[in-house]
């Protein structure tokens, strides 16, 4: 069964190890490039005392590739569920041929079990090549960008495009089992996907682990922002600035040691405020700094190669499950 | 004599229609056995039921003495050729055996290849641009080249042209005399079986309307005319399946065992196809709920 899945599916493999090697030379091509800059720039910038500018100039080389390769390594799941996965049975039962391959010498059950395992398999790999290649090329700019947890990058880098490729395709196979025809498998496909990645993007990711926190000192740096509201006025500041590369902070709070953020009348007093912030910011700070510090809720950024392990695991999960409500719906009589 | 395929009883039920119901058969060995019923009647209900493609609602069917289940060692026993003989479009004639090799412990390459060669098909040539004959052919080649005990065609020859459809009997029928192979074809229609079958099932209305030997319904049928005359006077060892009658006249189809004695008749045998139609007309008539449904002669 193996052999004659692989007949059937050979024009599809040379077709991704054609785009596999278009991207590897496109990659290959350019990658030095950036190792170059790099070395000349970013690397030598602390002799230049402007690290920033050149950071800044640094990320945005390549700019159109950098998109394009995180489009592609967002996508290709997507597309291997849809345009591989869900046709690969609904299109046996749309022609038919499920009478013809389903009565020759070997039980449905294997015959599925081949059609998940090549498919499952192949899109691994060929996801998990394509990642890792865009890592290595990628590798000095993430450096640079230290935001390793960003939800854009964070999908597109390393191991978790190959869990999302195996459930893709399983997704993709299975709606083709159940719904039998090959347009509403595809949509299923696509639309099952979306959510999964969302949800897991959104609702499962941020709880995988619980948060870290830790108590900074407000300092000159610290990007402190204050809000007219209707009850007064507050200050926060954002999650960016915390000064934690690589970290995931999911929040900053400005605390006492009690817990308890400035009152509207100490900001008044500490912190008044003009048309385009603190009057005298350097005295605001100093004021804040001393009754109060923040407070930094976030994943270290050692969490980064754990949180990738795990998502590749939960996507792996759910295919796993899939796989196993396929084989009994491929075992219950037709109807 | 042992039976291929054997149902008790069998159903197959779609929602609240049956598909197929209270079907009780026996189809012997080493037979060319033609299934004849109009669209709809049942027959590939029946068909994919002895494949295993379908479960059953009710009763039970065994095929060469087996349960036909997903397992291997039985789908191996059974070639199927299904309707509108389905090929992969994309694949080439030589991958499709290729296919049928990979997929078939019990598969006779050397056959398959003859049977190719003989029909002067080009191996390169992809499925889909195969005339409806060749793929029919092909489908055949792949069904009988697995070495089956009984194969199973749901109405091969529906979409051939006359020509194609004799070819494609005329080689199943030199296939099944080399390999001995017993064999189900289902047709609705009866000129395509007529030459080919020993044996006939008819299914008409989801049901099994008539069973038998081709030889021994012809021989114990008879299409008798004469003066008029009512049905109920009719001698007890004659079944009337069918009647017509005008004002001086009545026409019967009945079935005997007996010799028919009564000189008033003229006794003309009965075609294959009149038997059908007559059995056909018969389950749909508002008098076959007196007779017995089931017609098995053997």
């Amino acid at each position: 069964m193996i052999r004659f899945a692989w007949l059937q599916f050979r024009t599809q493999a040379a077709l991704a190890a054609g785009v596999l090697a278009i991207v590897a030379v496109v990659l290959a091509a350019t990658g030095p490039n950036l190792v170059h800059i790099y070395d000349t720039t970013v690397a030598s910038c602390a002799a230049q005392h402007d690290c920033s500018t050149a950071a800044t100039a640094f990320t945005d080389t390549d700019g159109p590739l950098q998109v394009f390769l995180g489009a592609l390594v967002l996508l290709v799941p997507l597309l291997i569920g849809m345009f591989w996965g869900a046709p690969l049975v609904s299109r046996e039962f749309e022609t038919g041929t499920f009478r013809l391959s389903w009565t020759q010498g070997i039980t449905r059950a294997r015959w599925l079990a081949v059609k998940f395992g090549l498919g499952a398999l192949v899109s691994m790999a060929a996801v998990g090549l394509l990642s890792l290649m865009v890592t290595w090329w990628s590798s000095q700019l993430d450096k640079v960008s230290a935001d390793q947890f960003n939800p854009l990058g964070f999908g597109v880098r390393d191991i978790v495009p190959i869990g999302y490729a195996a459930f893709a395709l399983v997704l993709g196979v299975t709606a083709g089992l159940v719904l039998r025809r090959m347009l509403p498998a595809m949509l299923t496909a696509l639309a099952g996907f979306i959510a999964v990645r969302e949800i897991v993007t959104l609702w499962v990711r941020p709880y995988l682990f619980a948060p870290m926190h830790k108590s900074l000192p407000i300092i000159a740096a610290s990007p402190l922002s204050f809000d007219q509201t209707p009850t007064g006025i507050t200050v926060s500041e954002s999650a960016r600035g915390v000064g934690l590369p690589n970290a995931w902070v999911y929040s900053v709070k400005i605390v006492d040691n009690g817990g308890h953020p400035p009152t509207t009348t100490f900001l008044n007093r500490a912190c008044p405020q003009g048309n385009y912030g603190p009057l005298n910011s350097r005295d605001c700070t100093a004021r804040l700094a001393a009754r109060f510090h923040q407070l930094v809720t976030y994943q270290p950024s050692s969490r980064y190669w754990p949180m990738q392990w795990y998502e590749l695991a939960v996507f792996l999960g759910a295919a796993v499950l899939l796989v196993a409500f396929s084989f009994w719906r491929i075992r219950r009589p037709l109807s | 004599m042992t039976a291929v395929i054997e149902t008790n009883g069998l159903g197959k039920r779609y929602g609240r229609k049956w598909a197929l119901h209270d079907c009780t058969l026996t189809i012997p060995e080493g037979k060319v056995v033609g299934l004849v019923g109009p669209n709809g009647a049942g027959k590939t209900t029946l068909l994919h039921l002895a494949v295993g493609l379908l479960a059953p609602t009710s009763g039970s069917i065994t095929v060469l003495g087996g349960r036909p289940d997903d397992s291997s060692a039985q789908l191996a026993r059974v070639g199927f050729v299904a309707q509108d003989t389905p090929t992969y479009a994309g694949l080439s004639v030589a991958k499709h055996l290729r296919m049928g090799a990979y997929l078939n412990a019990s598969w006779d390459s050397e056959l398959a290849n003859s049977r190719i060669d003989q029909l002067s098909l080009d191996p390169r040539q992809k499925a889909g641009s195969l005339s409806g004959g060749q793929r029919a052919q092909l489908a055949l080649t792949l069904a009988i080249a697995k070495r089956p005990e009984i194969l199973l065609l749901d109405e091969p020859v529906a979409g051939l042209d006359p020509l194609a459809r004799r070819e494609f009997l005329q080689n199943l029928m030199e296939d099944v005399a080399v390999h001995g192979v017993s064999v189900v074809l289902s047709s609705h229609l009866i000129v395509d079986l007529e030459r080919v079958c020993d044996h006939l099932v008819v299914l008409f209305g989801s049901q099994v309307q008539l069973s038998g030997e081709v030889s021994a319904l012809l021989s114990s049928h008879y299409r008798l005319s004469g003066p008029r005359r009512e049905p109920s006077t009719m001698p007890s060892n004659q079944e009337i399946i069918e009647e017509s009658h005008t004002d001086r006249q009545s026409t019967f189809l009945v079935r005997t065992d007996d010799a028919i004695l009564d000189p008033a008749w003229t006794v003309k045998p009965v075609t294959l196809d009149d038997l059908v139609l007559a059995y056909m007309s018969q389950a749909r008539g508002p008098g076959h709920l007196q007779r017995p449904a089931l017609g098995v002669v053997s």
